[in-house]
Protein backbone atom coordinates (compact mmCIF):
# COMPACT_ATOMS: atom_id res chain seq x y z
CA UNK A 1 0.00 0.00 0.00
CA UNK A 2 2.82 2.37 0.82
CA UNK A 3 4.38 1.42 -2.46
CA UNK A 4 1.18 2.10 -4.30
CA UNK A 5 0.82 5.50 -2.71
CA UNK A 6 4.34 6.45 -3.61
CA UNK A 7 4.11 5.22 -7.12
CA UNK A 8 0.97 7.06 -8.00
CA UNK A 9 1.34 10.58 -6.77
CA UNK A 10 -1.14 11.88 -9.32
CA UNK A 11 -3.82 9.36 -8.68
CA UNK A 12 -5.81 11.55 -6.33
CA UNK A 13 -6.47 14.28 -8.81
CA UNK A 14 -5.01 16.44 -11.48
CA UNK A 15 -5.48 19.95 -10.19
CA UNK A 16 -2.76 21.35 -12.44
CA UNK A 17 -4.71 20.67 -15.58
CA UNK A 18 -5.97 24.24 -15.83
CA UNK A 19 -2.49 25.62 -15.42
CA UNK A 20 -1.23 23.22 -18.05
CA UNK A 21 -3.75 24.68 -20.47
CA UNK A 22 -2.62 28.19 -19.70
CA UNK A 23 0.96 27.28 -20.44
CA UNK A 24 0.06 25.73 -23.75
CA UNK A 25 0.71 22.24 -22.56
CA UNK A 26 -1.48 19.58 -24.02
CA UNK A 27 -4.36 19.16 -21.60
CA UNK A 28 -4.63 15.40 -21.91
CA UNK A 29 -2.69 14.57 -18.79
CA UNK A 30 -2.15 10.84 -18.90
CA UNK A 31 -2.86 9.26 -15.61
CA UNK A 32 -1.37 5.91 -14.72
CA UNK A 33 -3.52 2.98 -15.66
CA UNK A 34 -5.63 2.09 -12.63
CA UNK A 35 -7.55 -0.95 -11.64
CA UNK A 36 -11.32 -0.45 -11.31
CA UNK A 37 -12.31 0.75 -7.88
CA UNK A 38 -8.76 1.22 -6.72
CA UNK A 39 -8.84 5.00 -6.67
CA UNK A 40 -10.36 5.33 -3.23
CA UNK A 41 -8.09 2.69 -1.78
CA UNK A 42 -5.04 4.61 -2.83
CA UNK A 43 -6.10 7.60 -0.76
CA UNK A 44 -6.64 5.59 2.37
CA UNK A 45 -4.13 6.31 5.09
CA UNK A 46 -1.50 3.74 4.34
CA UNK A 47 -0.35 2.69 7.81
CA UNK A 48 1.38 3.71 10.98
CA UNK A 49 4.87 3.14 9.62
CA UNK A 50 4.51 5.92 7.09
CA UNK A 51 6.47 9.04 7.97
CA UNK A 52 4.42 11.92 9.29
CA UNK A 53 5.50 14.24 6.50
CA UNK A 54 4.35 11.85 3.86
CA UNK A 55 1.02 11.49 5.65
CA UNK A 56 0.54 15.22 5.52
CA UNK A 57 1.43 15.27 1.85
CA UNK A 58 -0.99 12.49 1.08
CA UNK A 59 -3.74 14.17 3.04
CA UNK A 60 -3.26 17.31 1.01
CA UNK A 61 -3.06 15.33 -2.17
CA UNK A 62 -6.44 13.76 -1.44
CA UNK A 63 -8.15 17.04 -0.61
CA UNK A 64 -10.23 18.39 -3.48
CA UNK A 65 -8.81 21.89 -4.09
CA UNK A 66 -5.14 21.43 -3.41
CA UNK A 67 -2.26 23.46 -4.81
CA UNK A 68 -0.16 21.51 -7.28
CA UNK A 69 2.93 21.88 -5.12
CA UNK A 70 1.49 19.68 -2.38
CA UNK A 71 0.38 17.04 -4.84
CA UNK A 72 3.71 16.76 -6.51
CA UNK A 73 5.78 16.29 -3.37
CA UNK A 74 7.98 13.55 -4.67
CA UNK A 75 11.48 12.91 -5.95
CA UNK A 76 12.45 12.70 -9.61
CA UNK A 77 14.93 9.84 -9.41
CA UNK A 78 12.55 7.43 -11.10
CA UNK A 79 11.27 9.84 -13.73
CA UNK A 80 12.26 10.32 -17.33
CA UNK A 81 11.05 11.46 -20.72
CA UNK A 82 10.13 9.67 -23.93
CA UNK A 83 10.39 11.65 -27.16
CA UNK A 84 7.44 11.42 -29.57
CA UNK A 85 9.45 12.44 -32.60
CA UNK A 86 6.78 12.98 -35.24
CA UNK A 87 4.46 15.14 -33.19
CA UNK A 88 6.85 17.32 -31.21
CA UNK A 89 5.74 15.98 -27.85
CA UNK A 90 7.39 14.33 -24.89
CA UNK A 91 5.91 12.02 -22.33
CA UNK A 92 6.96 12.27 -18.72
CA UNK A 93 7.28 8.71 -17.46
CA UNK A 94 7.65 7.00 -14.09
CA UNK A 95 9.97 3.98 -14.18
CA UNK A 96 8.74 2.60 -10.84
CA UNK A 97 5.08 2.58 -11.83
CA UNK A 98 6.03 1.85 -15.47
CA UNK A 99 3.53 4.44 -16.53
CA UNK A 100 3.20 7.71 -18.35
CA UNK A 101 2.41 10.69 -16.13
CA UNK A 102 1.85 13.42 -18.70
CA UNK A 103 2.32 14.45 -22.29
CA UNK A 104 3.81 17.85 -23.06
CA UNK A 105 3.36 19.30 -26.54
CA UNK A 106 4.79 22.21 -28.46
CA UNK A 107 8.46 21.25 -28.68
CA UNK A 108 8.82 21.61 -32.45
CA UNK A 109 10.74 19.16 -34.66
CA UNK A 110 11.94 16.35 -32.43
CA UNK A 111 13.14 14.05 -35.20
CA UNK A 112 16.63 13.81 -33.71
CA UNK A 113 15.95 15.03 -30.21
CA UNK A 114 18.26 14.42 -27.30
CA UNK A 115 17.98 15.35 -23.65
CA UNK A 116 20.19 16.31 -20.70
CA UNK A 117 19.03 16.87 -17.12
CA UNK A 118 19.61 19.53 -14.51
CA UNK A 119 21.68 18.14 -11.69
CA UNK A 120 18.75 18.27 -9.28
CA UNK A 121 16.95 15.94 -11.67
CA UNK A 122 13.96 18.23 -11.92
CA UNK A 123 14.40 19.73 -15.37
CA UNK A 124 14.93 18.10 -18.75
CA UNK A 125 16.61 20.14 -21.49
CA UNK A 126 15.34 18.91 -24.84
CA UNK A 127 17.37 19.73 -27.97
CA UNK A 128 15.20 19.64 -31.10
CA UNK A 129 16.25 19.24 -34.72
CA UNK A 130 14.86 22.68 -35.56
CA UNK A 131 17.16 24.40 -33.06
CA UNK A 132 14.55 24.52 -30.31
CA UNK A 133 15.91 24.21 -26.78
CA UNK A 134 13.13 23.47 -24.31
CA UNK A 135 13.42 23.24 -20.55
CA UNK A 136 10.77 20.95 -19.10
CA UNK A 137 9.77 20.85 -15.47
CA UNK A 138 9.23 17.16 -14.70
CA UNK A 139 7.37 17.89 -11.47
CA UNK A 140 4.95 20.47 -12.79
CA UNK A 141 4.93 18.63 -16.11
CA UNK A 142 5.05 21.70 -18.27
CA UNK A 143 7.43 23.74 -20.36
CA UNK A 144 9.43 26.01 -18.05
CA UNK A 145 11.33 27.84 -20.79
CA UNK A 146 11.93 27.53 -24.48
CA UNK A 147 14.22 29.25 -27.00
CA UNK A 148 14.92 28.78 -30.69
CA UNK A 149 18.69 28.85 -30.72
CA UNK A 150 19.73 27.65 -34.19
CA UNK A 151 18.40 26.55 -37.58
CA UNK A 152 19.39 22.91 -37.28
CA UNK A 153 20.58 21.24 -34.13
CA UNK A 154 21.51 17.76 -33.08
CA UNK A 155 21.95 17.64 -29.32
CA UNK A 156 23.73 19.10 -26.36
CA UNK A 157 25.38 18.70 -23.00
CA UNK A 158 25.35 20.21 -19.52
CA UNK A 159 28.42 21.42 -17.66
CA UNK A 160 30.02 19.71 -14.68
CA UNK A 161 28.54 22.26 -12.27
CA UNK A 162 25.15 22.14 -13.95
CA UNK A 163 25.08 25.86 -14.71
CA UNK A 164 25.80 25.89 -18.42
CA UNK A 165 23.89 24.12 -21.17
CA UNK A 166 25.72 23.68 -24.49
CA UNK A 167 23.92 23.05 -27.78
CA UNK A 168 25.68 21.47 -30.77
CA UNK A 169 24.46 22.81 -34.06
CA UNK A 170 24.59 21.92 -37.72
CA UNK A 171 23.23 25.25 -38.97
CA UNK A 172 24.97 27.48 -38.21
CA UNK A 173 27.70 24.98 -37.41
CA UNK A 174 28.98 25.56 -33.90
CA UNK A 175 28.30 25.37 -30.20
CA UNK A 176 26.17 27.77 -28.21
CA UNK A 177 26.26 28.15 -24.45
CA UNK A 178 23.22 29.01 -22.33
CA UNK A 179 22.49 29.75 -18.70
CA UNK A 180 20.85 26.55 -17.43
CA UNK A 181 18.52 28.50 -15.14
CA UNK A 182 17.21 31.06 -17.61
CA UNK A 183 18.32 29.78 -21.06
CA UNK A 184 19.89 33.19 -21.56
CA UNK A 185 22.55 32.93 -24.32
CA UNK A 186 26.08 33.27 -22.95
CA UNK A 187 28.42 32.62 -25.86
CA UNK A 188 28.63 31.33 -29.41
CA UNK A 189 31.53 29.31 -30.72
CA UNK A 190 31.45 29.15 -34.50
CA UNK A 191 32.93 25.96 -35.97
CA UNK A 192 35.84 25.92 -38.43
CA UNK A 193 34.70 25.66 -42.04
CA UNK A 194 34.62 22.49 -44.08
CA UNK A 195 35.53 22.23 -47.76
CA UNK A 196 32.50 24.19 -48.89
CA UNK A 197 33.43 27.16 -46.71
CA UNK A 198 30.48 26.98 -44.32
CA UNK A 199 31.01 26.23 -40.62
CA UNK A 200 31.30 22.52 -39.86
CA UNK A 201 28.47 20.54 -38.42
CA UNK A 202 29.24 19.81 -34.79
CA UNK A 203 28.85 16.23 -33.59
CA UNK A 204 29.76 14.27 -30.49
CA UNK A 205 29.47 17.03 -27.92
CA UNK A 206 30.30 15.78 -24.43
CA UNK A 207 30.81 17.30 -21.01
CA UNK A 208 34.16 16.78 -19.32
CA UNK A 209 35.67 17.61 -15.93
CA UNK A 210 36.95 21.14 -15.42
CA UNK A 211 33.86 22.85 -16.84
CA UNK A 212 34.87 21.66 -20.28
CA UNK A 213 32.95 20.53 -23.31
CA UNK A 214 34.49 18.47 -26.09
CA UNK A 215 33.10 18.31 -29.60
CA UNK A 216 34.02 17.05 -33.07
CA UNK A 217 33.67 18.90 -36.36
CA UNK A 218 32.28 16.61 -39.04
CA UNK A 219 33.33 18.63 -42.08
CA UNK A 220 36.64 20.06 -40.82
CA UNK A 221 37.89 16.90 -39.12
CA UNK A 222 38.80 18.53 -35.83
CA UNK A 223 38.22 18.02 -32.11
CA UNK A 224 37.68 21.11 -29.99
CA UNK A 225 37.98 21.31 -26.22
CA UNK A 226 35.95 24.21 -24.89
CA UNK A 227 36.74 25.52 -21.42
CA UNK A 228 33.55 27.17 -20.16
CA UNK A 229 34.89 28.19 -16.75
CA UNK A 230 33.93 31.68 -17.82
CA UNK A 231 30.91 30.80 -19.94
CA UNK A 232 30.68 34.29 -21.42
CA UNK A 233 34.27 34.04 -22.66
CA UNK A 234 34.98 30.36 -23.33
CA UNK A 235 38.47 29.28 -24.34
CA UNK A 236 38.84 26.82 -27.19
CA UNK A 237 41.71 24.40 -27.72
CA UNK A 238 41.70 22.98 -31.25
CA UNK A 239 43.03 19.65 -32.44
CA UNK A 240 43.24 19.58 -36.23
CA UNK A 241 43.80 16.74 -38.66
CA UNK A 242 42.27 14.17 -36.32
CA UNK A 243 40.75 12.14 -39.17
CA UNK A 244 38.10 12.49 -41.85
CA UNK A 245 34.43 12.95 -40.99
CA UNK A 246 34.15 12.31 -37.26
CA UNK A 247 30.47 11.35 -36.92
CA UNK A 248 30.03 11.15 -33.15
CA UNK A 249 32.02 11.09 -29.95
CA UNK A 250 31.80 10.25 -26.27
CA UNK A 251 33.70 10.51 -23.00
CA UNK A 252 34.43 7.56 -20.75
CA UNK A 253 32.50 7.39 -17.46
CA UNK A 254 35.45 8.92 -15.56
CA UNK A 255 35.62 11.83 -17.97
CA UNK A 256 39.23 11.15 -18.91
CA UNK A 257 39.08 9.91 -22.50
CA UNK A 258 37.23 11.45 -25.41
CA UNK A 259 36.77 9.22 -28.42
CA UNK A 260 35.41 10.21 -31.82
CA UNK A 261 34.31 7.69 -34.43
CA UNK A 262 35.49 8.37 -37.99
CA UNK A 263 33.29 7.81 -41.00
CA UNK A 264 35.80 8.84 -43.64
CA UNK A 265 38.65 6.54 -42.65
CA UNK A 266 39.55 3.61 -40.45
CA UNK A 267 39.74 3.74 -36.68
CA UNK A 268 38.75 6.21 -33.98
CA UNK A 269 40.36 9.38 -32.65
CA UNK A 270 41.35 9.34 -28.97
CA UNK A 271 42.12 12.34 -26.75
CA UNK A 272 43.42 12.04 -23.18
CA UNK A 273 41.74 14.90 -21.32
CA UNK A 274 44.21 14.52 -18.47
CA UNK A 275 46.94 15.26 -21.01
CA UNK A 276 45.54 17.19 -23.92
CA UNK A 277 49.08 18.37 -24.65
CA UNK A 278 49.83 14.86 -25.89
CA UNK A 279 47.39 15.40 -28.72
CA UNK A 280 44.91 13.15 -30.49
CA UNK A 281 45.96 9.68 -31.50
CA UNK A 282 44.36 7.05 -33.66
CA UNK A 283 43.16 3.78 -32.22
CA UNK A 284 41.77 0.65 -33.88
CA UNK A 285 43.15 1.85 -37.18
CA UNK A 286 43.52 -1.69 -38.38
CA UNK A 287 39.92 -2.65 -37.95
CA UNK A 288 38.29 -2.84 -41.31
CA UNK A 289 41.49 -2.05 -43.15
CA UNK A 290 41.35 -3.16 -46.74
CA UNK A 291 37.85 -4.54 -46.32
CA UNK A 292 34.82 -3.17 -48.09
CA UNK A 293 32.51 -1.36 -45.69
CA UNK A 294 28.81 -2.12 -45.90
CA UNK A 295 26.60 0.81 -46.89
CA UNK A 296 25.71 2.75 -43.74
CA UNK A 297 22.01 3.62 -43.57
CA UNK A 298 22.22 5.15 -40.13
CA UNK A 299 25.25 6.47 -38.30
CA UNK A 300 26.11 4.68 -35.06
CA UNK A 301 25.66 6.66 -31.86
CA UNK A 302 28.59 6.57 -29.51
CA UNK A 303 27.11 8.59 -26.71
CA UNK A 304 25.35 5.64 -25.21
CA UNK A 305 28.79 4.12 -24.69
CA UNK A 306 29.20 0.79 -23.09
CA UNK A 307 32.17 0.49 -20.80
CA UNK A 308 31.90 -2.87 -19.10
CA UNK A 309 34.50 -4.26 -16.72
CA UNK A 310 37.38 -2.36 -18.28
CA UNK A 311 36.34 -2.96 -21.87
CA UNK A 312 34.58 -0.63 -24.25
CA UNK A 313 31.91 -2.11 -26.51
CA UNK A 314 31.73 0.06 -29.61
CA UNK A 315 29.40 -0.18 -32.59
CA UNK A 316 31.53 -0.89 -35.65
CA UNK A 317 30.69 1.37 -38.56
CA UNK A 318 29.82 -0.31 -41.84
CA UNK A 319 29.94 -3.83 -40.42
CA UNK A 320 27.73 -6.16 -38.45
CA UNK A 321 29.97 -6.23 -35.40
CA UNK A 322 30.45 -4.80 -31.95
CA UNK A 323 34.12 -4.10 -31.22
CA UNK A 324 35.52 -4.92 -27.80
CA UNK A 325 38.39 -2.66 -26.78
CA UNK A 326 40.62 -2.84 -23.71
CA UNK A 327 40.39 0.61 -22.11
CA UNK A 328 43.88 0.25 -20.52
CA UNK A 329 45.73 0.28 -23.83
CA UNK A 330 42.90 0.87 -26.35
CA UNK A 331 43.68 -2.26 -28.32
CA UNK A 332 40.97 -4.35 -29.90
CA UNK A 333 40.52 -7.63 -28.05
CA UNK A 334 37.45 -9.13 -29.72
CA UNK A 335 34.64 -8.60 -32.20
CA UNK A 336 31.15 -9.80 -31.49
CA UNK A 337 29.18 -10.68 -34.65
CA UNK A 338 25.68 -9.22 -34.42
CA UNK A 339 22.44 -9.12 -36.42
CA UNK A 340 23.06 -5.87 -38.26
CA UNK A 341 24.96 -2.60 -38.11
CA UNK A 342 24.82 -1.50 -34.49
CA UNK A 343 23.49 1.97 -33.66
CA UNK A 344 23.58 1.94 -29.87
CA UNK A 345 25.61 -0.47 -27.71
CA UNK A 346 24.71 0.23 -24.10
CA UNK A 347 25.88 -1.56 -20.96
CA UNK A 348 23.47 -2.56 -18.24
CA UNK A 349 24.60 -0.57 -15.19
CA UNK A 350 26.18 -3.66 -13.61
CA UNK A 351 28.12 -4.25 -16.88
CA UNK A 352 27.11 -7.90 -17.19
CA UNK A 353 25.17 -7.28 -20.40
CA UNK A 354 25.47 -4.96 -23.37
CA UNK A 355 22.28 -4.32 -25.31
CA UNK A 356 22.50 -3.43 -28.99
CA UNK A 357 20.03 -2.08 -31.52
CA UNK A 358 20.49 -1.80 -35.26
CA UNK A 359 20.28 0.40 -38.30
CA UNK A 360 17.67 0.02 -41.03
CA UNK A 361 16.81 -2.57 -42.32
CA UNK A 362 17.63 -4.69 -39.25
CA UNK A 363 16.00 -2.28 -36.84
CA UNK A 364 13.32 -4.69 -35.60
CA UNK A 365 15.86 -6.55 -33.48
CA UNK A 366 17.70 -6.01 -30.24
CA UNK A 367 20.52 -8.28 -29.14
CA UNK A 368 21.86 -8.90 -25.66
CA UNK A 369 25.60 -9.54 -25.41
CA UNK A 370 26.88 -11.45 -22.40
CA UNK A 371 30.06 -9.59 -21.45
CA UNK A 372 31.56 -12.66 -19.82
CA UNK A 373 31.43 -14.80 -22.94
CA UNK A 374 31.41 -11.85 -25.37
CA UNK A 375 28.69 -13.48 -27.41
CA UNK A 376 25.05 -12.83 -28.13
CA UNK A 377 22.95 -14.39 -25.39
CA UNK A 378 19.58 -13.57 -26.88
CA UNK A 379 17.94 -11.89 -29.85
CA UNK A 380 14.74 -9.99 -29.11
CA UNK A 381 12.14 -8.50 -31.41
CA UNK A 382 10.52 -5.75 -29.38
CA UNK A 383 8.73 -4.13 -32.33
CA UNK A 384 9.18 -2.31 -35.62
CA UNK A 385 11.94 0.29 -35.93
CA UNK A 386 13.67 0.15 -32.57
CA UNK A 387 15.35 3.52 -32.14
CA UNK A 388 16.65 3.66 -28.59
CA UNK A 389 16.93 1.93 -25.26
CA UNK A 390 17.47 3.17 -21.72
CA UNK A 391 18.15 1.29 -18.50
CA UNK A 392 16.45 2.08 -15.21
CA UNK A 393 18.90 3.51 -12.66
CA UNK A 394 20.18 0.17 -11.43
CA UNK A 395 19.34 -1.80 -14.51
CA UNK A 396 16.64 -4.28 -13.48
CA UNK A 397 14.67 -3.12 -16.49
CA UNK A 398 15.30 -1.56 -19.87
CA UNK A 399 12.87 0.59 -21.85
CA UNK A 400 12.92 0.16 -25.62
CA UNK A 401 11.21 2.41 -28.17
CA UNK A 402 9.61 0.85 -31.26
CA UNK A 403 8.84 3.80 -33.53
CA UNK A 404 6.65 2.11 -36.13
CA UNK A 405 4.65 0.12 -33.59
CA UNK A 406 4.03 3.29 -31.60
CA UNK A 407 5.00 1.71 -28.34
CA UNK A 408 7.65 1.52 -25.65
CA UNK A 409 8.34 -1.97 -24.36
CA UNK A 410 9.85 -2.54 -20.92
CA UNK A 411 11.99 -5.68 -20.52
CA UNK A 412 13.08 -7.40 -17.36
CA UNK A 413 16.85 -7.65 -17.87
CA UNK A 414 17.16 -10.85 -15.82
CA UNK A 415 14.49 -12.87 -17.61
CA UNK A 416 14.82 -10.96 -20.92
CA UNK A 417 11.02 -10.94 -21.12
CA UNK A 418 8.73 -7.95 -21.69
CA UNK A 419 6.96 -6.85 -18.53
CA UNK A 420 5.09 -3.72 -19.65
CA UNK A 421 4.10 -1.81 -22.76
CA UNK A 422 3.30 1.88 -23.01
CA UNK A 423 1.61 3.56 -25.95
CA UNK A 424 3.61 6.37 -27.56
CA UNK A 425 3.34 8.15 -30.90
CA UNK A 426 6.47 7.33 -32.98
CA UNK A 427 8.71 7.14 -29.91
CA UNK A 428 12.44 7.71 -30.33
CA UNK A 429 14.79 8.72 -27.51
CA UNK A 430 14.18 7.59 -23.93
CA UNK A 431 16.02 9.50 -21.21
CA UNK A 432 15.92 8.90 -17.46
CA UNK A 433 17.01 11.36 -14.78
CA UNK A 434 19.88 9.09 -13.73
CA UNK A 435 21.75 10.86 -16.52
CA UNK A 436 21.85 13.99 -14.37
CA UNK A 437 24.62 12.46 -12.28
CA UNK A 438 26.61 10.74 -15.03
CA UNK A 439 29.46 12.29 -16.95
CA UNK A 440 29.05 12.17 -20.70
CA UNK A 441 25.27 12.09 -20.48
CA UNK B 1 30.31 17.75 -47.87
CA UNK B 2 28.52 20.65 -46.31
CA UNK B 3 24.97 21.88 -46.46
CA UNK B 4 25.34 22.81 -50.10
CA UNK B 5 27.33 19.68 -50.95
CA UNK B 6 29.25 18.89 -54.09
CA UNK B 7 27.65 19.85 -57.40
CA UNK B 8 25.54 16.99 -58.68
CA UNK B 9 27.67 16.77 -61.79
CA UNK B 10 30.67 15.84 -59.64
CA UNK B 11 29.08 12.52 -58.70
CA UNK B 12 31.48 9.76 -59.63
CA UNK B 13 28.66 7.73 -61.15
CA UNK B 14 28.16 8.48 -64.83
CA UNK B 15 24.68 9.82 -65.40
CA UNK B 16 22.95 10.99 -68.54
CA UNK B 17 22.18 14.67 -68.82
CA UNK B 18 18.67 15.92 -69.21
CA UNK B 19 15.33 14.54 -68.11
CA UNK B 20 14.92 10.88 -67.33
CA UNK B 21 12.28 8.97 -69.22
CA UNK B 22 8.99 9.03 -67.30
CA UNK B 23 7.82 5.72 -66.02
CA UNK B 24 4.53 4.71 -64.53
CA UNK B 25 3.99 5.65 -60.90
CA UNK B 26 4.30 2.97 -58.21
CA UNK B 27 1.07 1.46 -56.84
CA UNK B 28 -0.56 3.58 -54.12
CA UNK B 29 0.48 1.28 -51.26
CA UNK B 30 4.06 1.29 -52.50
CA UNK B 31 3.97 5.08 -52.79
CA UNK B 32 3.17 5.27 -49.11
CA UNK B 33 6.03 2.90 -48.32
CA UNK B 34 8.42 5.02 -50.34
CA UNK B 35 7.31 8.25 -48.68
CA UNK B 36 7.69 6.60 -45.32
CA UNK B 37 11.17 5.38 -46.24
CA UNK B 38 11.99 8.93 -47.30
CA UNK B 39 10.88 10.48 -44.03
CA UNK B 40 12.12 7.89 -41.60
CA UNK B 41 15.21 6.38 -43.16
CA UNK B 42 16.48 9.05 -45.54
CA UNK B 43 15.40 11.28 -42.65
CA UNK B 44 18.05 9.71 -40.39
CA UNK B 45 20.57 11.97 -42.12
CA UNK B 46 18.44 14.49 -44.04
CA UNK B 47 15.99 15.19 -41.21
CA UNK B 48 12.46 13.88 -40.83
CA UNK B 49 11.23 17.13 -42.34
CA UNK B 50 14.00 16.92 -44.95
CA UNK B 51 15.46 20.22 -43.82
CA UNK B 52 18.92 18.68 -43.55
CA UNK B 53 21.08 17.05 -40.95
CA UNK B 54 24.37 15.29 -41.49
CA UNK B 55 23.18 15.16 -45.10
CA UNK B 56 21.99 18.23 -47.02
CA UNK B 57 18.41 19.52 -47.12
CA UNK B 58 16.10 17.86 -49.66
CA UNK B 59 13.65 20.73 -49.93
CA UNK B 60 12.49 21.97 -53.36
CA UNK B 61 14.65 25.10 -52.91
CA UNK B 62 17.73 23.02 -52.11
CA UNK B 63 17.18 20.71 -55.08
CA UNK B 64 16.04 23.23 -57.67
CA UNK B 65 19.43 23.68 -59.35
CA UNK B 66 20.20 19.99 -59.62
CA UNK B 67 19.51 17.81 -62.64
CA UNK B 68 16.92 15.15 -61.90
CA UNK B 69 19.01 12.37 -63.38
CA UNK B 70 21.87 13.14 -61.01
CA UNK B 71 19.53 13.00 -58.04
CA UNK B 72 18.17 9.63 -59.16
CA UNK B 73 21.70 8.29 -59.59
CA UNK B 74 22.69 9.56 -56.15
CA UNK B 75 19.77 7.73 -54.53
CA UNK B 76 20.33 4.49 -56.38
CA UNK B 77 24.13 4.34 -56.35
CA UNK B 78 25.08 6.56 -53.43
CA UNK B 79 27.89 9.07 -53.55
CA UNK B 80 31.31 7.60 -52.81
CA UNK B 81 33.45 9.65 -50.47
CA UNK B 82 30.41 10.97 -48.64
CA UNK B 83 28.03 9.43 -46.11
CA UNK B 84 25.37 8.84 -48.82
CA UNK B 85 24.93 5.07 -49.28
CA UNK B 86 23.41 3.33 -52.32
CA UNK B 87 19.71 2.55 -51.84
CA UNK B 88 19.25 0.19 -54.79
CA UNK B 89 18.66 -2.68 -52.41
CA UNK B 90 15.46 -1.02 -51.25
CA UNK B 91 14.04 0.71 -54.30
CA UNK B 92 14.22 0.56 -58.08
CA UNK B 93 15.47 3.32 -60.33
CA UNK B 94 11.90 4.00 -61.43
CA UNK B 95 10.86 4.38 -57.80
CA UNK B 96 13.81 6.68 -57.12
CA UNK B 97 12.73 8.71 -60.14
CA UNK B 98 9.19 8.96 -58.74
CA UNK B 99 10.59 10.11 -55.36
CA UNK B 100 12.77 12.75 -57.00
CA UNK B 101 9.78 14.22 -58.81
CA UNK B 102 7.89 14.36 -55.53
CA UNK B 103 10.87 15.91 -53.73
CA UNK B 104 11.41 18.58 -56.33
CA UNK B 105 7.75 19.52 -56.19
CA UNK B 106 7.69 19.38 -52.38
CA UNK B 107 4.84 16.89 -52.44
CA UNK B 108 6.10 14.35 -49.93
CA UNK B 109 3.38 14.09 -47.31
CA UNK B 110 2.31 10.59 -46.43
CA UNK B 111 -1.34 9.76 -45.88
CA UNK B 112 -0.47 8.62 -42.37
CA UNK B 113 3.02 8.48 -40.92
Amino acid sequence: MIEAARRRPLACGNAFRPESRLRGVEPSLRLPRTEPGSGAARCRIPGAELAATLLVALAFACAPATPASAQTLRGTGDLGVVIERATGRVQVVDTSAKSSLATIAGLGDLSHASVVFSRDGRYAFVFGRDGGLTKIDLLEQKIARRVLQAGNSIGGAISQDGRVVAAQNYTPGGVRLFDAATLEPLAEIRAAPGLDGTPSKVVGLADAPGQRFVASLFDAGEIWVIDASDPRAPKVEKFTGIGRQPYDGFVTPDGRWYIAGLFGEDGLALLDLWHPERGVRRILDRYGKGEEKLPVYKMPHLRGWAIAAGYAYLPAIGRNEVLVVDTRDWNEVARVPVAGQPVFAIARPDARQVWVNFAFPDNGKVQVIDTETRSVAKTLEPGKAVLHLEFTPRGEAVWISARDDHKVVVYDTATLRPIATLAADSPSGIFFTTRAARMGF
Amino acid sequence: MGATGVPAGAASVAVPDGPVARTSAPAPARQQELLRLLRQDCGSCHGMRLTGGLGPALTPEALSARPEAGLVATIVAGRPGTAMPPWRRFLSEAEAQWLVVRLVSGDVETVRD
